[in-house]
Protein backbone atom coordinates (compact mmCIF):
# COMPACT_ATOMS: atom_id res chain seq x y z
CA UNK A 1 0.00 0.00 0.00
CA UNK A 2 1.28 3.44 -0.79
CA UNK A 3 1.70 5.15 2.53
CA UNK A 4 4.36 7.65 1.57
CA UNK A 5 2.03 10.02 -0.26
CA UNK A 6 0.86 12.98 1.71
CA UNK A 7 -2.73 12.99 2.83
CA UNK A 8 -4.95 15.62 1.36
CA UNK A 9 -7.87 16.70 3.49
CA UNK A 10 -9.84 17.90 0.49
CA UNK A 11 -10.43 14.37 -0.80
CA UNK A 12 -13.74 12.81 0.16
CA UNK A 13 -12.20 9.88 2.02
CA UNK A 14 -10.16 12.06 4.31
CA UNK A 15 -11.81 11.30 7.65
CA UNK A 16 -11.83 7.50 7.45
CA UNK A 17 -10.22 5.11 9.89
CA UNK A 18 -6.75 3.73 9.25
CA UNK A 19 -7.99 0.38 7.88
CA UNK A 20 -10.45 2.06 5.54
CA UNK A 21 -7.98 4.63 4.31
CA UNK A 22 -5.84 1.87 2.86
CA UNK A 23 -8.70 0.89 0.60
CA UNK A 24 -8.87 4.29 -1.07
CA UNK A 25 -6.38 6.63 -2.58
CA UNK A 26 -5.50 9.16 0.07
CA UNK A 27 -3.61 11.51 -2.19
CA UNK A 28 -3.97 13.39 -5.39
CA UNK A 29 -2.34 12.02 -8.54
CA UNK A 30 1.27 12.92 -9.09
CA UNK A 31 2.89 13.81 -12.38
CA UNK A 32 5.72 11.69 -13.68
CA UNK A 33 8.96 13.41 -14.52
CA UNK A 34 10.73 12.67 -17.77
CA UNK A 35 14.24 11.31 -17.49
CA UNK A 36 16.89 13.98 -17.10
CA UNK A 37 19.24 12.56 -19.74
CA UNK A 38 17.65 13.16 -23.13
CA UNK A 39 19.04 9.99 -24.66
CA UNK A 40 17.43 7.90 -21.94
CA UNK A 41 14.14 9.71 -22.35
CA UNK A 42 14.28 9.18 -26.12
CA UNK A 43 14.97 5.50 -25.59
CA UNK A 44 12.10 5.28 -23.12
CA UNK A 45 9.77 6.98 -25.58
CA UNK A 46 10.90 4.57 -28.29
CA UNK A 47 10.06 1.66 -25.99
CA UNK A 48 6.65 3.11 -25.11
CA UNK A 49 5.86 3.79 -28.76
CA UNK A 50 6.68 0.27 -29.88
CA UNK A 51 4.72 -1.42 -27.11
CA UNK A 52 1.24 0.03 -27.21
CA UNK A 53 -0.71 -2.32 -25.04
CA UNK A 54 -4.34 -1.28 -25.24
CA UNK A 55 -6.95 -1.83 -22.59
CA UNK A 56 -9.42 -4.41 -23.88
CA UNK A 57 -12.49 -2.47 -22.82
CA UNK A 58 -14.76 -1.82 -25.78
CA UNK A 59 -16.55 1.26 -24.56
CA UNK A 60 -18.75 1.87 -27.57
CA UNK A 61 -19.29 1.09 -31.20
CA UNK A 62 -15.62 1.64 -32.04
CA UNK A 63 -14.89 -1.74 -30.53
CA UNK A 64 -16.38 -3.40 -33.61
CA UNK A 65 -13.54 -1.96 -35.70
CA UNK A 66 -10.92 -3.17 -33.25
CA UNK A 67 -11.88 -6.78 -33.86
CA UNK A 68 -10.83 -6.93 -37.54
CA UNK A 69 -7.81 -4.84 -36.59
CA UNK A 70 -6.47 -7.68 -34.48
CA UNK A 71 -6.96 -10.33 -37.16
CA UNK A 72 -4.65 -11.35 -39.98
CA UNK A 73 -5.81 -8.89 -42.62
CA UNK A 74 -4.86 -5.70 -40.79
CA UNK A 75 -2.72 -7.16 -37.99
CA UNK A 76 -2.14 -4.49 -35.38
CA UNK A 77 0.20 -6.76 -33.46
CA UNK A 78 3.06 -5.98 -35.86
CA UNK A 79 2.92 -2.42 -34.53
CA UNK A 80 3.17 -3.59 -30.97
CA UNK A 81 -0.53 -3.24 -30.25
CA UNK A 82 -1.81 -5.99 -27.98
CA UNK A 83 -4.96 -6.14 -25.90
CA UNK A 84 -4.58 -6.40 -22.14
CA UNK A 85 -7.35 -7.31 -19.71
CA UNK A 86 -6.66 -4.83 -16.91
CA UNK A 87 -5.81 -1.14 -16.77
CA UNK A 88 -2.75 -2.01 -14.70
CA UNK A 89 -1.04 -3.62 -17.67
CA UNK A 90 -2.06 -1.28 -20.46
CA UNK A 91 -0.83 2.08 -21.61
CA UNK A 92 -3.35 3.04 -24.30
CA UNK A 93 -7.05 3.47 -23.70
CA UNK A 94 -9.05 3.46 -26.92
CA UNK A 95 -12.41 5.13 -26.39
CA UNK A 96 -14.45 3.64 -29.20
CA UNK A 97 -17.21 6.02 -30.11
CA UNK A 98 -19.94 7.51 -27.96
CA UNK A 99 -19.73 7.50 -24.17
CA UNK A 100 -22.90 7.32 -22.20
CA UNK A 101 -22.80 8.77 -18.71
CA UNK A 102 -22.88 5.27 -17.25
CA UNK A 103 -19.87 4.23 -19.33
CA UNK A 104 -18.07 7.49 -18.60
CA UNK A 105 -17.94 6.65 -14.90
CA UNK A 106 -16.25 3.34 -15.74
CA UNK A 107 -13.96 5.05 -18.26
CA UNK A 108 -12.80 7.52 -15.61
CA UNK A 109 -12.23 4.74 -13.12
CA UNK A 110 -10.28 2.63 -15.62
CA UNK A 111 -8.25 5.59 -16.85
CA UNK A 112 -7.23 6.54 -13.34
CA UNK A 113 -6.17 2.98 -12.61
CA UNK A 114 -3.76 2.92 -15.54
CA UNK A 115 -0.14 3.54 -14.65
CA UNK A 116 2.67 5.71 -15.83
CA UNK A 117 2.67 7.36 -19.20
CA UNK A 118 -0.77 6.62 -20.56
CA UNK A 119 -2.36 7.69 -23.81
CA UNK A 120 -5.95 8.02 -24.95
CA UNK A 121 -7.14 7.56 -28.51
CA UNK A 122 -10.68 8.71 -29.25
CA UNK A 123 -12.33 6.94 -32.18
CA UNK A 124 -15.14 8.43 -34.14
CA UNK A 125 -16.84 11.79 -34.24
CA UNK A 126 -18.81 11.33 -31.03
CA UNK A 127 -15.94 12.15 -28.64
CA UNK A 128 -15.21 15.24 -30.73
CA UNK A 129 -18.56 17.02 -30.77
CA UNK A 130 -21.26 14.52 -29.93
CA UNK A 131 -21.59 13.04 -33.39
CA UNK A 132 -24.95 11.61 -34.24
CA UNK A 133 -25.89 11.56 -30.54
CA UNK A 134 -25.53 15.33 -30.26
CA UNK A 135 -29.03 15.71 -28.86
CA UNK A 136 -29.03 12.69 -26.58
CA UNK A 137 -29.61 13.15 -22.88
CA UNK A 138 -27.31 10.30 -22.02
CA UNK A 139 -24.14 10.74 -24.11
CA UNK A 140 -21.39 13.27 -23.57
CA UNK A 141 -20.36 15.62 -26.29
CA UNK A 142 -16.71 16.42 -25.66
CA UNK A 143 -14.59 13.65 -24.24
CA UNK A 144 -11.62 15.87 -23.49
CA UNK A 145 -13.56 17.68 -20.80
CA UNK A 146 -13.56 14.48 -18.75
CA UNK A 147 -10.26 12.76 -19.57
CA UNK A 148 -7.30 14.10 -21.56
CA UNK A 149 -7.22 12.86 -25.15
CA UNK A 150 -4.00 12.52 -27.13
CA UNK A 151 -5.27 11.55 -30.56
CA UNK A 152 -8.62 11.81 -32.29
CA UNK A 153 -9.48 9.54 -35.20
CA UNK A 154 -12.63 10.82 -36.82
CA UNK A 155 -15.15 8.82 -38.77
CA UNK A 156 -18.27 6.87 -37.98
CA UNK A 157 -16.65 4.33 -37.46
CA UNK A 158 -13.13 4.72 -38.86
CA UNK A 159 -12.05 1.71 -40.86
CA UNK A 160 -9.20 -0.51 -39.62
CA UNK A 161 -6.77 1.05 -42.10
CA UNK A 162 -7.46 4.41 -40.49
CA UNK A 163 -6.88 2.90 -37.07
CA UNK A 164 -3.52 1.60 -38.25
CA UNK A 165 -2.66 5.07 -39.52
CA UNK A 166 -3.75 6.45 -36.16
CA UNK A 167 -1.53 3.98 -34.31
CA UNK A 168 1.42 5.07 -36.45
CA UNK A 169 0.61 8.72 -35.76
CA UNK A 170 0.47 7.99 -32.03
CA UNK A 171 3.85 6.27 -32.23
CA UNK A 172 5.29 9.33 -33.93
CA UNK A 173 3.81 11.61 -31.28
CA UNK A 174 5.16 9.49 -28.44
CA UNK A 175 8.64 9.40 -29.92
CA UNK A 176 8.58 13.19 -30.19
CA UNK A 177 7.53 13.40 -26.56
CA UNK A 178 4.26 15.22 -27.28
CA UNK A 179 1.91 12.80 -25.47
CA UNK A 180 1.61 14.18 -21.97
CA UNK A 181 -2.03 13.37 -21.29
CA UNK A 182 -1.29 11.87 -17.89
CA UNK A 183 0.54 14.97 -16.72
CA UNK A 184 -2.19 17.21 -18.11
CA UNK A 185 -4.69 15.24 -16.06
CA UNK A 186 -2.66 15.84 -12.92
CA UNK A 187 -2.19 19.52 -13.57
CA UNK A 188 -5.89 20.16 -14.31
CA UNK A 189 -7.20 17.53 -11.90
CA UNK A 190 -9.74 19.82 -10.25
CA UNK A 191 -11.16 20.98 -13.58
CA UNK A 192 -11.52 17.42 -14.88
CA UNK A 193 -13.04 16.26 -11.62
CA UNK A 194 -15.57 19.11 -11.60
CA UNK A 195 -16.62 18.30 -15.17
CA UNK A 196 -16.94 14.62 -14.34
CA UNK A 197 -19.02 15.23 -11.25
CA UNK A 198 -21.32 17.55 -13.17
CA UNK A 199 -22.53 14.73 -15.40
CA UNK A 200 -21.86 11.67 -13.24
CA UNK A 201 -24.44 12.39 -10.61
CA UNK A 202 -24.27 9.10 -8.73
CA UNK A 203 -20.67 9.36 -7.55
CA UNK A 204 -20.16 6.37 -5.31
CA UNK A 205 -16.41 5.88 -5.77
CA UNK A 206 -13.30 7.64 -4.48
CA UNK A 207 -12.34 10.92 -6.03
CA UNK A 208 -9.17 9.43 -7.44
CA UNK A 209 -9.17 5.71 -8.29
CA UNK A 210 -5.53 4.72 -8.33
CA UNK B 1 -57.57 -17.15 -36.45
CA UNK B 2 -60.76 -15.24 -37.08
CA UNK B 3 -62.82 -17.56 -34.91
CA UNK B 4 -60.30 -17.16 -32.14
CA UNK B 5 -60.45 -13.41 -32.45
CA UNK B 6 -64.25 -13.44 -32.45
CA UNK B 7 -64.32 -15.53 -29.32
CA UNK B 8 -61.75 -13.34 -27.62
CA UNK B 9 -63.53 -10.14 -28.53
CA UNK B 10 -66.65 -11.43 -26.81
CA UNK B 11 -64.96 -12.83 -23.72
CA UNK B 12 -62.40 -10.11 -23.08
CA UNK B 13 -63.99 -7.03 -24.68
CA UNK B 14 -61.22 -6.80 -27.25
CA UNK B 15 -61.51 -3.88 -29.65
CA UNK B 16 -59.71 -2.49 -32.72
CA UNK B 17 -58.67 -5.78 -34.31
CA UNK B 18 -56.60 -4.71 -37.31
CA UNK B 19 -54.59 -7.01 -39.56
CA UNK B 20 -51.56 -4.88 -40.36
CA UNK B 21 -50.13 -7.37 -42.80
CA UNK B 22 -50.40 -11.16 -43.17
CA UNK B 23 -48.84 -12.48 -40.02
CA UNK B 24 -49.31 -9.44 -37.78
CA UNK B 25 -52.57 -8.47 -36.11
CA UNK B 26 -53.04 -5.84 -33.45
CA UNK B 27 -55.81 -5.59 -30.91
CA UNK B 28 -56.61 -3.42 -27.95
CA UNK B 29 -57.81 -4.66 -24.59
CA UNK B 30 -58.68 -3.08 -21.26
CA UNK B 31 -56.07 -2.91 -18.57
CA UNK B 32 -57.92 -5.00 -16.00
CA UNK B 33 -58.30 -8.07 -18.23
CA UNK B 34 -55.02 -7.74 -20.13
CA UNK B 35 -53.08 -10.19 -18.01
CA UNK B 36 -55.83 -12.78 -18.26
CA UNK B 37 -55.96 -12.36 -22.01
CA UNK B 38 -52.19 -12.80 -22.29
CA UNK B 39 -52.38 -15.92 -20.16
CA UNK B 40 -55.16 -17.31 -22.36
CA UNK B 41 -53.21 -16.54 -25.51
CA UNK B 42 -50.10 -18.16 -24.13
CA UNK B 43 -51.69 -21.29 -22.69
CA UNK B 44 -54.59 -22.08 -25.00
CA UNK B 45 -53.97 -20.33 -28.30
CA UNK B 46 -50.31 -21.10 -28.83
CA UNK B 47 -48.84 -17.58 -28.59
CA UNK B 48 -46.04 -18.81 -26.41
CA UNK B 49 -43.29 -16.35 -27.28
CA UNK B 50 -43.15 -12.81 -25.98
CA UNK B 51 -41.07 -10.91 -28.54
CA UNK B 52 -40.91 -7.64 -26.67
CA UNK B 53 -42.85 -5.20 -24.55
CA UNK B 54 -42.75 -1.47 -25.12
CA UNK B 55 -44.80 1.71 -24.68
CA UNK B 56 -46.06 4.41 -27.02
CA UNK B 57 -46.60 7.84 -25.53
CA UNK B 58 -49.81 9.30 -26.94
CA UNK B 59 -49.44 12.66 -25.25
CA UNK B 60 -52.27 14.19 -27.31
CA UNK B 61 -54.72 11.53 -26.18
CA UNK B 62 -53.42 11.50 -22.62
CA UNK B 63 -52.43 7.86 -22.28
CA UNK B 64 -49.58 5.42 -22.74
CA UNK B 65 -50.17 2.40 -24.93
CA UNK B 66 -48.30 -0.67 -23.77
CA UNK B 67 -47.54 -3.04 -26.64
CA UNK B 68 -47.03 -6.75 -26.00
CA UNK B 69 -45.82 -8.54 -29.11
CA UNK B 70 -46.62 -12.25 -29.02
CA UNK B 71 -45.67 -14.88 -31.55
CA UNK B 72 -47.18 -18.22 -32.38
CA UNK B 73 -44.64 -20.69 -33.70
CA UNK B 74 -47.27 -23.16 -34.92
CA UNK B 75 -49.12 -20.73 -37.19
CA UNK B 76 -46.12 -18.39 -37.59
CA UNK B 77 -48.19 -15.33 -36.84
CA UNK B 78 -47.69 -12.42 -34.49
CA UNK B 79 -50.26 -10.78 -32.33
CA UNK B 80 -49.75 -7.39 -30.78
CA UNK B 81 -51.78 -6.66 -27.67
CA UNK B 82 -52.25 -2.96 -26.91
CA UNK B 83 -53.21 -1.79 -23.44
CA UNK B 84 -53.97 1.86 -22.71
CA UNK B 85 -52.86 3.12 -19.33
CA UNK B 86 -53.05 6.51 -17.71
CA UNK B 87 -50.10 8.85 -18.20
CA UNK B 88 -50.15 10.52 -14.84
CA UNK B 89 -50.27 7.49 -12.56
CA UNK B 90 -48.83 4.94 -14.94
CA UNK B 91 -49.16 1.47 -13.51
CA UNK B 92 -49.74 -1.99 -14.93
CA UNK B 93 -49.78 -5.51 -13.57
CA UNK B 94 -46.51 -7.25 -14.03
CA UNK B 95 -46.35 -10.22 -16.39
CA UNK B 96 -43.04 -11.59 -15.20
CA UNK B 97 -44.94 -14.61 -13.92
CA UNK B 98 -46.06 -15.39 -17.48
CA UNK B 99 -42.76 -14.78 -19.25
CA UNK B 100 -39.64 -14.45 -17.15
CA UNK B 101 -37.89 -12.14 -19.62
CA UNK B 102 -40.55 -9.49 -19.11
CA UNK B 103 -38.73 -8.24 -16.01
CA UNK B 104 -36.05 -6.61 -18.16
CA UNK B 105 -38.57 -4.81 -20.34
CA UNK B 106 -40.46 -3.71 -17.27
CA UNK B 107 -37.28 -2.31 -15.73
CA UNK B 108 -36.70 -0.30 -18.89
CA UNK B 109 -40.30 0.94 -18.99
CA UNK B 110 -40.10 1.96 -15.36
CA UNK B 111 -36.92 3.92 -15.81
CA UNK B 112 -37.54 5.55 -19.16
CA UNK B 113 -41.32 6.08 -19.10
CA UNK B 114 -42.12 6.00 -15.41
CA UNK B 115 -44.56 3.08 -15.61
CA UNK B 116 -44.76 1.11 -12.39
CA UNK B 117 -45.02 -2.69 -12.31
CA UNK B 118 -45.63 -3.65 -8.71
CA UNK B 119 -43.93 -6.92 -7.86
CA UNK B 120 -41.57 -7.04 -10.82
CA UNK B 121 -38.05 -8.01 -9.76
CA UNK B 122 -35.55 -5.15 -9.34
CA UNK B 123 -37.85 -2.66 -11.02
CA UNK B 124 -36.83 0.19 -8.71
CA UNK B 125 -33.10 -0.24 -9.41
CA UNK B 126 -31.18 1.89 -11.88
CA UNK B 127 -31.15 0.32 -15.31
CA UNK B 128 -29.39 2.53 -17.87
CA UNK B 129 -29.44 5.89 -16.12
CA UNK B 130 -27.61 6.32 -12.85
CA UNK B 131 -28.56 9.21 -10.62
CA UNK B 132 -31.23 10.51 -12.99
CA UNK B 133 -33.18 13.32 -11.35
CA UNK B 134 -35.37 14.59 -14.17
CA UNK B 135 -38.65 13.20 -15.48
CA UNK B 136 -38.41 9.85 -17.28
CA UNK B 137 -36.71 10.80 -20.54
CA UNK B 138 -38.82 8.88 -23.03
CA UNK B 139 -41.91 10.89 -22.09
CA UNK B 140 -42.62 13.35 -24.81
CA UNK B 141 -42.74 16.36 -22.53
CA UNK B 142 -39.04 15.83 -21.80
CA UNK B 143 -37.05 18.15 -24.05
CA UNK B 144 -33.86 16.29 -24.76
CA UNK B 145 -32.22 19.11 -26.74
CA UNK B 146 -32.79 21.57 -23.93
CA UNK B 147 -31.39 19.12 -21.36
CA UNK B 148 -28.41 18.52 -23.61
CA UNK B 149 -27.64 22.21 -23.93
CA UNK B 150 -27.92 22.59 -20.18
CA UNK B 151 -25.65 19.72 -19.24
CA UNK B 152 -23.11 19.34 -22.02
CA UNK B 153 -21.15 22.02 -23.84
CA UNK B 154 -20.54 22.19 -27.54
CA UNK B 155 -17.13 22.28 -29.09
CA UNK B 156 -16.39 25.65 -30.64
CA UNK B 157 -16.49 25.85 -34.37
CA UNK B 158 -19.38 23.45 -34.84
CA UNK B 159 -21.74 24.68 -37.52
CA UNK B 160 -24.64 23.27 -39.44
CA UNK B 161 -25.10 23.27 -43.18
CA UNK B 162 -28.32 22.75 -45.05
CA UNK B 163 -27.33 20.07 -47.57
CA UNK B 164 -29.75 21.24 -50.24
CA UNK B 165 -28.50 24.83 -50.14
CA UNK B 166 -24.90 23.72 -49.91
CA UNK B 167 -25.25 21.56 -53.01
CA UNK B 168 -27.13 24.19 -54.97
CA UNK B 169 -24.75 27.02 -54.20
CA UNK B 170 -21.33 25.52 -53.75
CA UNK B 171 -21.02 22.06 -55.24
CA UNK B 172 -23.27 22.41 -58.28
CA UNK B 173 -23.70 26.16 -58.81
CA UNK B 174 -24.42 25.93 -62.53
CA UNK B 175 -27.07 23.29 -62.32
CA UNK B 176 -29.94 25.60 -61.56
CA UNK B 177 -31.04 23.79 -58.38
CA UNK B 178 -34.58 22.56 -58.09
CA UNK B 179 -36.55 25.61 -59.04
Amino acid sequence: MIKSLSTDATLANAGLSAEEQDLFSNARPTAYEPYSIKAVEDFANWCRANSLWILAFGTGCGAIELRPLMTARFDANRFGVAGRPTPRQSSVFIIGGYSSVKTLKRIVRSYEQMQGPKFVIALGICPVNGGMYWDSYNTIKRLDQYIPVDLYITGCMPRPEVLVAGALELKKMIKEGRCDGANRYVENFDWYKANQKKVIKKWDMPDYNW
Amino acid sequence: MNSMLERLSKEFRVTDIIERHPGLTTLTVDKDVAETLLRELRDREGYTHLNFMTAIDYIERGHFTLVYMLHNYATKSSLSVHVNIDRVNAEMTSIHTLWAQAWTYQRELHELWGIDFPGSPRVEEDFCLEGWDEIPPMRREFDTVEYCERTFTNREGRGTVNPREHMAEIIFPNRGGDK
